[in-house]
């Protein structure tokens, strides 16, 4: 129980709980419901009631008695486990849940809502699913997306693995949005893969009935059984219900803040369209990996000591030395246009090459490439030996940049990797459609 | 009829849209929009998990065919809050503080803290599939003639969005009449399975204020509606066709409780309630007679084809099939009525024609309809029925005859229950038609993306200090302080004009006190606030520039007599169309101004001269024609009472 000092006092001195039935009385009124929690950030002067009609409301304990009416159930959550039989004829699809939840239960009684993890409760919500594949699901974290850390790509990584070896046909990573790009990429990286691994979650929580999750999952078991066999982000296309778009892993990003279609292939195109499940159309235009015709492969060592670090005008050479003097072995820089920062950071940034560091430019502009020969200043960052980030997002180049320096410490390796295409990052041609689509 | 010993309970829910400037959660404006939308979304609703319980695929697959919905919306009208892609905004402070206006109004207790809620509502009206409300006040209460009458709740919501007819044939999406709108029915569902709404009025703020089944006579609940639409119209709310929503419960001892939806007509109301409560003892009566009877409601649906093979009903072979059932013991109730010109075949009709039919057949009203007496025996006789049973039949496609077949099977043995609980619409002439079952109590949890809002003692200190007066209070004390007559008052307090009325005549009055020359009385600004504005306004002028500040200074021109009473509209309407010049300068550019009074002088003397001959021939007889001619010259630049002296004067001289 989250109720805190005079609250808490209050409700234990009548001996009340959450879930118990009350009765409250002030001075002009009283009110009879079930206890509900409180949400911790809120003030102790205050109780939640949900009363009869499903309302919830706030009363001040202030001058307030109260007394039990009676002792509440613990609500019970969750359902009876399902006989589901496996299909042989179907493909076996595996469901790892990192956080970002695909299924909620809401409880009415309380008003809680809670995720719902289990494979069971997965296709109870969403049956249609059974129609697809036989499933696998695992609930690998509960956390949310912004919480994501490095070493937790490398375990989503290793947990996929596992599926693949066990059988898997395809792999779904259920995920927050947030950062849903940086682990696209990173399994970019990390994995060579014989089978679709493809992320999505979801914008609209799922407990609502407009949630896009339904659509986006769909669709991504969809992709997880075609013979697109990148890491990509199966995502709504538009904000209609009705398509979802297929953007490769190492070149999509999450471009607004709360729309369904929020995510956007930048410097490429989407893969390919889904529709009920299925591929609709996909693109000639862009390349993708043929299910079937890599080996499984796992390189999951990965530079935790590696920033993104945005220029801005006004920035300090401070920025650039905490960073060296904190140890870290490579720094990506999201650069203004082309690739800049201002000449005066010269400095920090030779005494960064001398420290062995690797510095990666990308841009803030984040369509088009970095070119570092137009302009005076991106000459002498080429020359202190600043890798130019091509036309990778910043991002995506901060998480090769991770995993690059866990593969060499030598840093003309780092340069050579970074400036080579290992999953669709990097594209030498960049086509008029590459723009704000 | 003896209600109480009928044991009749009422209940009223009133919906009033609120007056804000913008909308519940976000900054859109409360308006509707007159321009065609710019983007059409396409979306899908799914039951939430804990609606479904276990994995029924047909139920399922059922009620998403249902949820397929189209939302009409604009670029700048309407925003991302509306379409669900965008969180909503903290809650609209000015709707909060006139739901508790409203709320003290009608002697209600505050809640310490309003929780925003989500109201589930899965039939595409809100795009986010709940509707936000929270709770605002409870245990009011209203004196009425009839007695006591609790308030329980009254509730800040958000408007749904609006549904929009597909008119295929016109081409042009049409608005479903705002008064009847609120009815959403699953027979409605427009081409290629969607059905369509506009986000315009989704989101504008709405207070539901929901009495206790208390009420225990007709005409007590048209008082309470009375009563409460008074409260309402003394704030700032939403006025006209569709702002204002009401749904009236009605349940008798031995019946059940039937949700009326959609009544527009406060007088209607008690006639609405009595055709109700002889509909639910003709339900009563039916059962009881079908328990009498044994009566049974036969499961097998029949094929009856060869029957009507060559029938003469155009509906018949018209159709693909012809199916019927069959109703032991039901032979003549299915005619019986149960409301002026609604029979209890209506009631089953009614819940097949969910099922896309448009009607039924029964043997109580056949041999009819192009279906012949030897059409009807070789049916009975086929299906074996005797002289105690009836048979309903439907002639349609083959899936539809029977889903609606079901439909009527599932109503027949409803009978012997007698009353269902129903939501049902309200028609015009008082009689009521099934919609839907009455829903199940509200799916509500917390919306956890607005605030929990406190509602402290000082601002709720500070509404109960700056009450609005009731109307009818206002009305009263216009005609005693202003010495009105009761007609105009009504009309100020009506059109919303009593405050300006009030500024108006204020501000005149402390001039006039100051000026030797006249003064200016009350019922000659309150016509023209009254009447003359509307009719100006209906005769196409755009009043925005009319403030009260210019008409003070018109009436200030009156007072002064530099313009007449006659000139007064004229001058308005100059106004209306310069928004720079003081009216004093309109009144003189256009010609409006009064004349003094030898310039007056002379022209009767020129008029009366060049009539002459009349004068000698009609004495004073003349005056009445001389009057309309000088007056037709003079425009109104002149007071009829001067120009009236003078003339009389003139014609005095002559004779």
């Amino acid at each position: 129980m989250t109720y805190k000092e005079l609250a808490k006092r209050f409700l234990d001195s009548a001996n009340i709980s959450i879930g118990d039935s009350l009765k409250i009385q002030k001075e002009n009124i009283s009110y009879e419901g079930i206890l509900l929690d409180r949400s911790e950030d809120a003030d102790d002067g205050y109780i939640v009631l949900k009363l009869d009609s499903g309302y919830n409301l706030g009363v001040d304990i202030n001058n307030a008695s109260i007394e039990l009416i009676e002792k509440g159930d613990r609500p019970k959550i969750g359902y009876d486990s399902l006989e589901i039989e496996k299909d042989p004829n179907k493909m076996n699809i595996s469901i790892i849940s990192t956080g970002g939840t695909v299924s909620s239960i809401i409880d009415y009684k309380t008003g809680a809502v809670h995720p719902a993890f289990t494979a069971d409760d997965l296709l109870r919500a969403n049956p249609e699913l059974l129609d697809l594949a036989n499933y696998e699901v695992k609930a690998l974290y509960n956390i949310l997306s912004e919480n994501m850390k490095p070493e937790y790509w490398i375990e989503s990584a290793n947990s996929i693995v596992n599926d693949i070896l066990e059988g898997s046909d395809g792999v779904v990573v259920a995920h927050g949005t947030d950062t849903m790009h940086y682990t696209s990429a990173a399994l970019s990286f990390i994995l060579k893969t014989p089978v679709p691994i493809v992320v999505t979650g979801a914008q609209r929580s799922s407990d609502r009935p407009s949630t896009d999750a339904y659509l986006n999952l769909f669709n991504s078991v969809g992709a997880a059984k075609s013979e697109i066999a990148d890491v990509s982000v199966c995502m709504h296309a538009g904000l209609d219900d009705s398509t979802c778009n297929l953007h490769k892993g190492t070149k999509v990003r999450k471009m607004h803040t709360s729309r369904r279609d929020t995510f956007r292939s930048i410097n490429s195109e989407p893969i390919a369209t889904l529709k009920d499940g299925k591929i609709g159309d996909i693109n000639p235009h862009v390349n993708y990996t043929k299910r079937g015709s890599n080996e499984l492969e796992v390189n999951n060592d990965l530079e935790y000591k590696t920033a993104l670090i945005k220029s801005f005008p006004g920035i300090q050479n401070e920025l650039i030395d905490y960073h060296i003097d904190k140890g870290y072995k490579g720094l990506v820089l999201e650069g203004t246009g082309l690739g800049h920062i201002p000449d005066y950071m010269l400095d920090s940034i030779t005494r960064a090459k001398d420290e062995n560091i690797a510095i990666v430019m990308s841009s803030q502009c984040l369509y088009g490439k970095t070119n570092m020969n137009v302009y005076s200043t991106g000459r002498k960052l080429a020359h202190a030996n600043v890798i130019s980030g091509g036309d990778m997002i910043p991002e995506t180049a901060y998480v090769k940049l991770c995993w690059t320096l866990g593969q060499t410490d030598n840093i003309e390796e780092v340069e050579k990797i970074m400036k080579t295409n290992i999953a669709g990052e990097l594209s030498q041609k960049s086509s008029l459609k590459y723009f704000l689509n | 009829m003896d209600w109480n010993e009928l044991g009749l309970k009422m209940g009223l829910e009133i919906h009033q849209q609120l007056n804000t400037t913008s909308k519940l959660f976000c900054l859109c404006a409360t308006e509707f929009v007159d321009e065609k939308f710019d983007d059409e979304i396409k979306r899908n609703l799914r039951p939430t998990q804990s609606e479904l319980g276990q994995i029924d695929r047909a139920a399922l697959q059922e009620s998403l065919r249902k949820m397929r919905f189209n939302y009409e919306a604009h670029d700048y009208h309407t925003c991302l809050v509306e379409t669900d892609d965008e969180p909503p905004h903290n809650l609209n402070k000015e709707a909060l503080d006139l739901s508790m206006t409203i709320a003290t109004l009608l002697n209600m207790e505050m809640v310490d803290e309003f929780h925003t809620m989500r109201k589930q509502v899965i039939d595409g009206s809100n795009t986010g599939g709940f509707q936000r409300t929270g709770l605002v006040a409870t245990d009011g209460y209203l004196e009425t003639p009839h007695g006591k009458v609790t308030i329980e709740n009254l509730c800040l919501e958000e408007d749904a969005s609006k549904r929009i007819v597909l008119d295929s044939k016109i081409s042009k999406n049409k608005s479903i009449d705002d008064s009847k709108e609120d009815i959403t029915d699953d027979t409605n569902v427009n081409i290629n399975n969607y059905t369509h709404f506009r986000l315009d009025r989704l989101g504008i703020p709405l207070v539901e204020i929901t009495t206790d089944p208390s009420i225990h006579h007709p005409e007590q609940v048209k008082e309470v509606a009375h009563a409460i639409g008074q409260v309402l119209r003394s704030t700032n709310v939403k006025r006209g066709l569709g702002t204002i929503r009401q749904d009236l419960n009605v349940s008798i001892t031995k019946g059940a409780r039937c949700e009326i939806k959609g009544v527009q007509n406060l007088d209607l109301m008690p006639k609405i309630v009595e055709r109700e409560v002889q509909r639910q003892l003709k339900l009563i009566e039916i059962k009881e007679e079908l328990e009498k009877r044994d009566a049974k409601v036969l499961d097998e649906i029949h094929h009856l084809n060869p029957i009507f093979e060559n029938s003469s009903s155009k509906i018949i072979s018209a159709a693909e099939t012809v199916k019927g059932v069959v109703l032991k013991g039901f032979a003549g109730l299915i005619g019986e009525k149960v409301q002026k010109g609604r029979r209890f075949g209506t009631e089953i009709a009614s819940y097949a024609i969910k099922r896309g039919v448009s009607g039924i057949f029964h043997t109580d009203e056949l041999p009819a309809y192009g279906i012949t007496s030897e059409e009807v025996e070789a049916m009975k006789k086929y299906l074996n029925t005797g002289s105690n049973d009836a048979i309903i039949i439907v002639a349609h496609d083959e899936d539809i005859t029977i889903s609606a077949l079901e439909e009527v099977i599932k109503r027949a043995k409803m009978a012997f229950e007698g009353v269902i609980e129903e939501t049902r619409k309200s028609l015009d002439d008082g009689n009521t038609e099934y919609m839907r079952p009455l829903p199940t109590s509200s799916r509500m949890y917390l919306e956890t993306d607005i605030p929990l809002f406190k509602i402290e003692k000082k601002s709720i200190d500070k509404i109960k200090n700056n009450l609005p007066e009731l109307p009818d209070v206002k009305k009263e004390r216009m005609i005693k302080e202003y010495n009105l007559s009761e007609d105009l008052a009504n009309q100020l307090v009506r059109r919303l004009k009593a405050d300006d009325f009030e500024v108006i005549i204020s501000k005149i009055s402390s001039y006039t006190d100051s000026s030797i020359n006249s003064s200016i009385d009350s019922t000659t600004v309150a016509s023209v606030l009254a009447y003359d504005l509307k009719e100006i306004k209906r005769e196409g002028h755009d009043l925005t520039n009319v403030t009260n500040h210019k008409l003070i200074n018109i009436f200030k021109l009156l007072a002064d007599s530099k313009i007449s009473k006659d000139a007064i509209s004229k001058l308005i309407i100059e106004i209306s169309k310069d928004t720079d010049s003081n009216p004093e300068i309109i009144a003189k550019n256009k010609n409006l101004l009064v004349l003094d009074e030898s310039s007056v002088q002379t022209i009767i003397e020129e008029i009366v001269n060049k009539n002459s001959s009349m004068v000698e021939e009609r004495k004073m007889g003349a005056m009445g024609p001389l009057m309309g001619m000088v007056m037709k010259e003079l425009k109104g630049k002149a007071d009829g009472k001067i120009v009236n002296k003078i003339l009389k004067e003139e014609i005095e001289t002559l004779i």
